[in-house]
């Protein structure tokens, strides 16, 4: 019997809100949105991890531009680091920039793993940055965290919409409170808000291609400049911070 | 590594839940696995769990450890190594990062063989609780879990 599954509920008993950061495909702008999401959220005075669940590409660290030497403390368990007010853990730490080839049964554990030995406290938000599509680890967080919100992120691409729209089709069927869904990288018109109402998913709002993103990853300072920083704020308070998904 | 703290309050909140469910009364002995990859150390673990059984139906619960070799399998070219073999390879951060989580193995041990992190870790992995033996009102109960 694993000892380790008992003990998740406990870990997670403080936090308030529970979000995952999912999409149909990769490439839409998960992990800038997550990392975003949780500065912004710091800056609002509300108490935010990030958790980069991503094992085969963690890369929350690059957007932060989290400093090399920065580490868990080992006390109980693991406590995440504070970075610019927001708790952040990843397997990063431990496996540095060096390949980590986990089949499914490994990435099982390695998220138990982390799940039961991260001490968060009291946070008001935890944010779960996922590997794109409905991987085990998607599968896992839905199965190990019961009141875990979805946030979805899709770009107007058809490619993205056909698989999102699998995506939502799964969440339902698992019961996983949908708190709508961000469309990025918008130039023009777009399908999205259409897409969304047929779905029955409630649209949250567009961010804009920003060209200047980029160079501002690693720098948060610029990257709280950024068009696409500054049009996700409106989206974080009615889509977050005020929607608990209910109105599925 | 007070990771273990964390470990040992997974076995005691385990045992009681399964005590509660199976209408344990008293818990009196816990055989627990350990995987020799997550390289726990276990006096300490002893000590957490000495500690947290205190005022639980675990206070006089004899704690029984079964070490447990850690063995790999390569996917690439089947060749079965243990991991006592290539451990004293590995600099103190990386078996550290092993000790947290044991799937970094994977970043850090390749088959000796052909040198594919690719492989199975067939058995040893981590703590796994094996066994419960308790009472219940008044009549000894076997719990193999």
């Amino acid at each position: 019997m694993d000892p380790r599954l008992s003990i998740i509920p406990e870990r997670l008993r403080h936090i308030d809100k529970k979000i995952m950061v999912v999409s149909g495909k990769g490439g839409v702008g998960k992990t800038v949105i997550s990392s975003l999401m949780a500065l912004e959220l710091a800056l609002m005075e509300k108490r935010v991890g990030l958790f980069d669940l991503d094992f085969n590409g963690p890369s929350c660290h690059i957007v932060l531009g989290v400093p090399e030497h920065i580490m868990p403390v080992e006390e109980k368990g693991l406590i995440p680091p504070t970075f610019r007010k927001v708790k952040f853990m990843s397997i990063r730490y431990f496996a540095k920039e060096r390949p980590l080839p986990l089949r499914g049964e490994d990435a099982v554990n390695a998220i138990i793993e982390l799940l039961s030995i991260t001490r968060w406290g009291k946070l008001d938000y935890l944010i779960l940055d996922l590997p794109p599509g409905t991987s085990d680890e998607v599968l896992d967080i839905i199965r190990l965290i019961k009141d875990v919100y979805a946030l979805i992120i899709t770009t107007p691409s058809k490619l993205a919409l056909e698989t999102v729209s699998r995506l939502i089709q799964l969440l339902k069927i698992l019961k996983v409170p949908i708190l709508g869904i961000i469309e990025n990288m918008r130039r023009g018109e777009s399908k999205v808000y259409d897409f969304a109402k047929k779905m029955d998913v409630r649209y949250l709002g567009a961010l804009p291609y920003d060209d200047t993103l980029e160079e501002a990853l690693g720098d948060v300072n610029l990257l709280l400049e950024t068009k696409v920083a500054k049009a996700l704020i409106n989206i974080i308070r009615s889509g977050i911070i005020e929607n608990n998904g209910d109105e599925q | 590594m007070v990771h273990e703290w964390a470990l040992a309050e997974s076995i005691v909140k385990t045992v009681l839940d399964i005590a509660k469910e199976r209408k344990i009364k008293s818990v009196l002995s816990v055989e627990i696995a350990i995987g020799q990859l997550q390289q726990i150390e276990l006096d300490i673990l002893k000590d957490a769990l000495n500690e947290l059984k205190r005022g639980t139906l675990l206070e006089k619960a004899k704690f029984i450890f079964v070490e447990e070799e850690a063995e790999f399998q390569c996917r690439n070219c089947n060749n079965i190594w243990k991991f006592s073999d290539v451990k004293k390879d590995l600099k103190a951060d990386e078996a550290e990062a092993i000790h947290f989580i044991p799937e970094l193995a994977h970043v850090f041990i390749k088959c000796p063989r052909c040198g594919s992190p690719d492989f199975i870790v067939l058995k040893g992995r981590g703590i796994r609780i094996s066994a419960i033996r308790g009472v219940t009102n008044g009549s000894p109960s076997f719990d193999n879990s």
